[in-house]
């Protein structure tokens, strides 16, 4: 079973050689999805999509509309899936989850001082358990990148077990801010940590530090959770965030992660797609493949 | 309101390459002089498509009046046009072939993998591309031989003999026909009974460059008509891909003459992986080195070896690695791993997986649903294998692996080295010292660190021991072509 709480059980993480995982990635990349394969993995990325607003000027108004985009994609098609989350910030919780409720649509809530987490412990727990009192179903915390990159692993492994235990019933979803940490064998490493430590997924960025979710981290994070699949036969999920803006990508990673993790992956309750821009281009790839014509992006709807 | 969406079973559609803009002929004469004649035997026999085991084309066998004929066209051409051209007329040809492979390089791709079996993905990423690209590399050095062997006299060698394997039928007759007349050579070519196809189309782009007759000729047929070519005393240099028991014959063909040659042979060759190798990228390598193009690659790493103390965790991780390659088709953009080339071939790999087993060693497929009808045969692996096992000896050239544990450096460099061949090897390690260590006391031509299968037109290819001798690629493939004093 899980480690939790249990730093002493950390593996050493092994080596990651960048040139040989950007060979891998380009393998995934030559995946060609074609007819029913494509419409089949366009309306699973749909499914799988974080509808995310997280701005210094979000508004309630803003959140509505969001909401109501969230289980109304695209209702001139009818058949379609909703997505799988509306992500904002915990002031918003309380108005989001009476705007989605009976949808299946869950509520995330950024935490811990999103996006830097450059704030002291008790906030950062006050952060989470406001979060969840609103009625948040997923906890998006973030790291203390400062603090991993000076070495203080315990610290950073201490801290997402200190959040994932005020978190309650809500899945914890810890963010690495992989643009932050540079080297593919520290997002391993710090895939390890999240993992060990108690997340329920692992999160690449906050989207707001670029580059964010490249295949090659992703992969790395795959394969963490592989191993750590492997060891212990718990499943972790795994939530790519900021610069996956279209349908061929967002299909490049589900190939990705059917081909290393399998298709037990393959659902909304273990793989994410944190983006706004994401599903009004699947939408469109959708429509393309239904009736044949690409549309004008006039026509589908901007929440 | 909106549904969810369960289903997880997600499966690729097949995405087939189009054939219908591929330009084939029923039956192919061959290629003497610059013109297409018909094989005086008057005898043809049939390629078929190892996918499907229909046939595609018509192909002449050539005899020994053919090759006669072969022979003296490109001695004419030798004597009267190209050994009198200037040495930038001569590149500009070259350059002029690698374009028009270039612009015809899906058609190639298709027709390469129809013939070949191999995946339409490899066909058209590394074998055309590559083949264009080692005309391009000796386009260059036509006019700058000087430079490559400063101080030395040369003089081409005269008329070349070429015999290629079906393995690479394209990318092998680059190799050969590219550095031959870079350095003022004319050329006999003949592809391997399999797999004649591109080397026809070749002979269509090298009529379509305008070449003078009789510089390239390409004749196609069996071993006879290559023992002809071997044996023909006006021919000045061999040059041979393939099996290192024909290599024998032809070495024993050629003693007491004058002829040059370069042998490109067997392998059997390690992949080594110590316990600090970046391990998930170590397994692509593993599976690079024996499942690409089949396992039909002479360089082939067919014998793993891996530190103990991360052996089983390697297998797992294989095992399940092998299990996400797609075996099929290998016109569909998605297969992974296409059709064994031919029914000898493949009952050959077949002969020697029932050895593996009768020998005791634990065998492991991947559990992929294999075609019905053409030649496949399911990536493979051997555990529990020892160093005298016949299966890690003899060189199987198909998708078979054989992995044996290690401990120690030393021990593992000595367990590479044990073998009559000495083509290439892999080591995967996270530590530059021990890589250098290792590639100065493996005996191996080539030896690649943290990757496997890499092909670059500048870089030297050839073997120790049975692997052959000569090298082909980069300056020293040049040398292989020229007399220097």
């Amino acid at each position: 079973m899980k480690n939790q709480n249990n730093f002493s059980a950390l593996p050493i993480s092994p080596t990651v050689d960048k040139v040989g995982v950007e060979e891998r990635v380009s393998r995934f990349q030559k995946r060609s999805i074609k007819t029913d394969a494509k419409s089949h993995g366009l309306r699973m990325v749909l499914n799988m999509i974080d509808l995310t607003t997280l701005e210094g000027k979000d508004t309630p108004g803003k959140v509505r509309q969001m909401c109501y985009k969230a289980h109304h994609l695209h209702d001139s098609l009818p058949g379609l899936p909703t997505v799988a989350a509306v992500c904002v910030y915990p002031s918003m919780v309380g108005l989001a989850k009476s705007l989605v409720k009976n949808s299946g649509v869950k509520v995330a809530s950024v935490s811990t001082a999103f996006p830097s987490g450059q704030a002291p412990m008790d906030v950062k727990i006050s952060d989470t358990k406001f979060a969840v009192n609103e009625g948040a179903d997923e906890i998006d915390m973030v790291i203390s990148r400062g603090k991993f990159l000076a070495g203080e692993y315990n610290f950073v492994f201490d801290e997402i077990a200190a959040i994932k235990e005020v978190c309650g019933k809500a899945r914890l979803k810890v963010i690495l801010e992989t643009g932050e940490l540079a080297t593919l064998d520290k997002v391993r490493k710090a895939s390890d940590i999240a993992i060990y430590a108690g997340a329920d997924f692992i999160k690449t960025s906050t989207g707001k530090i670029q580059p964010a979710a490249t295949m090659q981290v992703t992969y790395t994070m795959l394969m963490a959770i592989k191993d750590y699949f492997d060891e212990t036969g718990v499943m972790i999920g795994m939530k790519p965030a900021g610069g996956i803006s279209n349908s061929k990508l967002a299909l490049h990673n589900l190939v990705m992660v059917k081909e290393l993790l399998g298709d037990k992956w393959l659902t909304n309750e273990w793989f994410r797609f944190g983006a706004s821009s994401l599903a009004n281009d699947v939408l469109m790839q959708i429509l393309k493949t239904e009736t044949g014509n690409y549309q004008s992006s006039d026509y589908f709807t901007i929440d | 309101m909106a549904s969810k969406n369960k289903k997880t079973n997600w499966e690729y559609a097949p995405s087939i390459e189009s054939t219908d803009h591929i330009n084939l002929k029923k039956r192919y004469g061959l290629f003497i002089n610059g013109k297409w004649v018909t094989p005086s035997s008057k005898k043809y026999f049939k390629t078929i498509n190892p996918n499907d085991e229909k046939v595609i084309a018509e192909i002449s066998h050539a005899n020994q009046n053919d090759v006669n004929n072969a022979v003296k066209a490109a001695r004419m051409a030798y004597d009267k046009v190209w050994s009198k051209m200037p040495a930038a007329e001569r590149g500009k040809y070259i350059y002029r072939i690698a374009r028009l492979m270039q612009e015809r390089a899906r058609e190639f791709a298709v027709v390469e993998s129809l013939d070949a079996g191999k995946p339409i993905r490899e066909a058209r990423d590394i074998d055309i591309p590559l083949a264009c690209n080692h005309f391009f590399y000796y386009a260059g050095w036509s006019d700058k031989l000087d430079y490559a062997f400063p101080n030395r006299k040369i003089s081409p060698l005269g008329v070349a003999g070429q015999i290629i394997p079906w393995n690479f039928p394209l990318l092998m007759a680059a190799w050969k026909i590219a550095p031959a007349l870079a350095a003022g050579n004319t050329v006999v070519l003949k592809p391997a009974e399999t797999t004649s196809l591109t080397a026809l189309k070749l002979a269509e782009v090298i009529e379509e460059s305008g070449l003078p007759a009789g510089v390239v000729n390409i004749i196609t047929g069996f071993g006879d008509t290559g023992a002809a070519i071997v044996n023909h005393p006006d021919v000045n240099k061999i040059a041979f891909t393939g099996s290192t028991g024909v290599g024998k014959i032809i070495q024993k063909a050629i003693s007491g003459t004058d002829k040059k040659a370069t042998l490109e042979l067997g392998g059997k060759s390690a992949n080594i992986i110590f316990d600090d190798a970046p391990l998930d990228q170590a397994i692509e390598g593993i599976v690079n080195g024996i499942f690409f193009n089949q396992g039909h690659v002479c360089c082939a790493g067919s014998r793993l070896f891996v530190q103990e103390s991360i052996a089983d965790k390697v297998v797992r991780k294989l095992k399940h690695r092998m299990q996400s390659l797609v075996i099929g088709n290998p016109l569909d953009k998605n297969t992974d791993v296409g059709a064994i080339n031919s029914k000898e071939q493949l009952q050959i790999i077949k002969k020697y997986i029932k050895i593996g087993i009768d020998e005791g060693a634990e065998m492991h497929q991947s559990s992929c649903d294999i075609p019905k009808k053409g030649f496949f045969c399911a990536p493979t692996i051997f555990t529990n294998v020892a160093q005298s096992s016949v299966i890690a000896q003899e060189e199987i050239f198909g998708p078979v692996l054989t992995i044996q544990t290690f401990r120690t450096v030393d021990e593992v460099i000595q367990k590479a080295n044990n073998s009559p061949y000495g083509l290439a090897a892999g080591v995967w390690t996270d530590k530059g010292s021990r890589i250098f260590n290792l590639t100065t006391k493996l005996k191996a031509g080539v030896i690649w660190a943290n990757t496997y299968n890499k092909f670059d037109p500048s870089s030297p290819f050839g073997g120790y021991k049975e692997s052959g001798f000569g090298r082909e690629g980069g300056m020293q493939g040049l040398s292989a072509y020229l007399k220097l004093s």
